[in-house]
């Protein structure tokens, strides 16, 4: 076993893990987060994405111990003072979700997809999304949330 | 520990093949040597004559590299080609090529900006040129107690440029066939460089030599660039899978490297 120290959704946890236990299994099991899922397991679906220092990586591809001293984020993490962060708000109001299994990571890739690019246009965002499948392919309403997110977030607040 | 463990112990850079891999039990290396932590790796510059960078250095940095953006488009071409955002925020340029996978993508640009590869080992640094790294399907020339540590490109002179073109199912997908272009160009139009590298279409990453040597030093007009596709195609060695029969492959070989030369032409004479 191989002790650990990461930050998660801004809480600071120490746990000892095998060295071989990948992120995902570790964020759903060992620390009940369960927002974040396994879909394929295989590096395509993007289900598991979740923020390591800001940037979305798939959480099934990496190992726990790969994470030590970093700071991690998940789904969540994205409500503030029980207020919806506006990607979420977005996926609410556009309908951005069917079945919902994939919104989690849709969701945890499109908070770095805006913070990189906080005004990006249809293409860059369907591009931006390219490493997240939604099986119901609901891809046009995930768009529109993320636009959704997009002018909330880069008009102070207003979605007008 | 790379010479206590040899074979049993592999290198741990992105992950982003070798942990599929491990899943799919196509690999199960006793130990991982995880070299995430050394960020003396992780560089891209220009220094005495060479484009250096890192081999632990993440697509994403590549993709984004103002340098390599306008100097060395052909390499961030190459990047978002590969795979998908998420997996390129932690795939190292290193890792494709050391993987040895002939559908990876740096190795066909590699060879068309006619790279070294330098490998450190116990007994120091050694270089090697890209042509000799590939040995095999998933074999390089790296030994079990060495580490790929940088990529040295030639700082290309004249009107200089490249293309790469991937043709794939959909985004993360290998390529069902892929051509990397890089030439320069004196101010007589004449060809003073090439190298072109392909991939996915045999056991090795495959520079096309004849089609090379028919354009160097000459004019590129249409004819001869008709030709050079069609030498690359047949020299390429592709086999059926999912994604298309071994003829279909080299049909679709021969017109992307047809469009790769034209647009490489057309870049290195500033016409976009």
């Amino acid at each position: 076993m191989t002790s650990v120290t990461i930050k998660v959704n801004g809480a600071e946890t120490t746990s000892d893990v095998e060295p071989r236990l990948l992120l995902v299994h570790y964020i759903r099991e060992n620390l009940n987060l369960t927002g974040t899922h396994i879909g394929c397991e295989t590096s395509h679906c993007g289900a598991c994405t979740v923020l390591v220092d800001g940037k979305s990586v798939k959480s099934c591809t990496m190992f726990t111990v790969q994470v030590d001293g970093k700071e991690i984020s998940t789904v969540e993490g994205l409500v503030t003072e029980g207020a919806l962060h506006p990607v979420q708000e977005g996926f609410t109001e556009e309908h951005g979700l069917q079945c919902g299994f994939c919104t989690p990571g849709m969701m945890m890739r499109s908070v770095e997809l805006l913070t990189l690019n906080p005004k990006p246009n249809e293409e860059e965002i369907r591009y931006g999304i390219s490493g997240n499948l939604c099986r119901c392919t609901g891809y046009v309403n995930i768009v529109k949330a993320i636009q959704y997110a997009s002018n909330k977030m880069s008009n102070g607040g207003t979605t007008e | 520990m790379l010479q206590t463990h040899g074979e049993d112990a592999k290198i741990l850079a992105g992950g982003q093949s070798l942990i599929p891999m491990m899943k799919l039990r196509l690999a199960a290396p006793k130990y991982l040597v995880d070299i995430n932590g050394i960020s003396e790796l992780e560089y891209i510059r220009e220094e005495d004559g060479f484009l250096r960078i890192g081999t632990l250095t993440r697509e994403v940095a590549v993709e984004e590299s103002e340098l390599i953006k306008s100097k060395y488009g052909i390499i961030a071409e190459t990047a978002k080609t590969i795979a998908d955002p998420q997996i390129r925020n932690l795939a190292t340029v290193g890792g494709n090529l050391a993987h040895g996978d002939p559908g990876n993508d740096h190795p066909a640009t590699m060879i068309a900006l006619k790279a070294q590869v330098v490998i450190a080992g116990p007994e120091g640094d050694r270089s090697v040129d890209i042509n000799d790294f590939f040995e095999g399907f998933f074999e390089t020339s790296l030994k079990p107690n060495e580490i790929l540590k940088e990529l040295k490109i030639p700082i290309p002179s004249g009107k200089s440029a490249g293309s790469y073109i991937k043709i794939k199912r959909k985004i993360g997908d290998f390529a069902a066939a892929g051509v990397a272009v890089q030439l320069s160009l004196d101010d007589s139009g004449t060809c003073r460089s090439i190298g072109i590298g392909l991939t996915n279409v045999d056991s090795v990453p495959l520079r096309a030599k004849r089609s090379e040597d028919l354009l160097l030093g000459k004019q590129i007009t249409d004819e001869l660039i008709k030709e050079a596709s069609q030498l690359a195609s047949d020299d390429s060695n592709p086999t059926e899978d999912l994604r298309g029969s071994e003829e279909y492959k080299k049909s679709i070989l021969r017109v992307i490297t047809g469009r790769a030369l034209k647009s490489a032409v057309s870049r290195a004479n500033g016409d976009m």
